[in-house]
């Protein structure tokens, strides 16, 4: 083991119940994560925090990989069922982020970038800094949460695309 | 600790060394050969399948398109913008060194680029090209 230094500092979950455990900044990740989460989930985008989606959500984006977003992202039945349970495990409160995710329309995909809780969050983010080339998509959390992968989304952690820190 | 959090040190996850690039691509020249008896790999023509525009999935119409025109580069996948380690194994060793993966990559990304799945002949004249190094 090296020195500790920030960049390798994972944010982990503690075992208190999951309505404690979900703060708006700290989107931790779960040390009971399936390898196959990151392995799989993990190599196209970043492997989202669970809580940012509903049980239900969760359930129909891992019964639609086949037409995911765009793409053909199916799995192994086993590996696909491993990582819907961690998903619905760990899925974020209704309360927080709606029932309904943020399906743009009925039967359509939810996105965890169109629930209540991600919008009033980013609602003060200028549209200029959403469609900087650098973003490309809104789930893109990297492109501004410079520790996003590490389960870290501190406002001052915040890089905007333009290299302006985020102020409140 | 108090708090919701504890903090924990990543640990380096092993590498799991299943096989070589050149046992992978000699299983797919293989396979090509007992299609096609006499096949024999081809750079040029795993250049142009690896740069060739298909056009068939409007964002990804290339492999080119995330993984550059040269596989020795670091890429970015073309909708999330997620970084992509190199794909040429001089320029990241742990590239063609899992069947499984190698076989399920293939798989995904021929389908949505191709637009089918490719065949043997065309992963290792794939592979024979990035295996060079550019």
């Amino acid at each position: 083991m090296n020195t500790p230094r920030m960049l390798n500092i994972l944010l982990v979950c503690s075992l208190l119940p999951l309505s404690v455990a979900v703060k708006a900044d700290d989107l931790c990740l779960f040390a009971n994560a399936p390898p196959a989460y990151q392995a799989e989930c993990g190599s196209c985008h970043i492997a989202f925090p669970p809580q940012l989606l509903g049980a239900g959500d969760w359930r129909q984006v891992m019964a639609t990989l086949d037409r995911h977003y765009g793409d053909n992202a199916s799995l192994d039945e086993a590996v696909r069922r491993t990582i819907a349970d961690f998903l619905v495990g760990h899925a974020g409160p209704p309360s927080k982020v709606g029932a309904g995710g943020g399906a743009a329309r009925p039967g359509a995909l939810p996105r965890l970038t169109a629930t209540p809780w991600f919008t009033r969050k980013h609602r003060e983010v200028p549209r200029a800094d959403w469609s900087h080339p650098k973003v490309k998509t809104p789930s893109n959390c990297g492109a501004c949460h410079t520790r996003a992968a590490q389960g870290s989304y501190r406002e001052r952690e915040i890089v905007l695309p333009d290299g302006r820190r985020w102020e409140d | 600790m108090k708090g919701t959090a504890i903090i924990l040190l990543v640990l380096g996850t092993p590498l799991v060394q299943a096989a070589t690039p050149g046992e992978i691509l000699a299983s797919y020249r293989a396979e090509a050969t007992r299609v096609s008896p006499g096949y024999r790999p081809s750079v040029a023509q795993g250049a142009h399948l690896y740069g060739r525009q298909f056009g068939v999935s409007e964002k990804m119409p290339a492999c080119s398109g995330c993984h550059t025109a040269r596989p020795s580069q670091p890429g970015r996948h073309v909708v999330t913008d997620k970084a992509i380690k190199p794909l040429a194994p001089t320029a990241n060793a742990e590239r063609f060194t899992d069947p499984a993966k190698v076989e399920k990559w293939f798989r995904r990304n021929c389908t949505e680029v191709v637009g089918r799945e490719c065949s043997a002949a065309e992963k290792a004249d794939f592979m024979t090209f990035v295996m060079e190094g550019r």
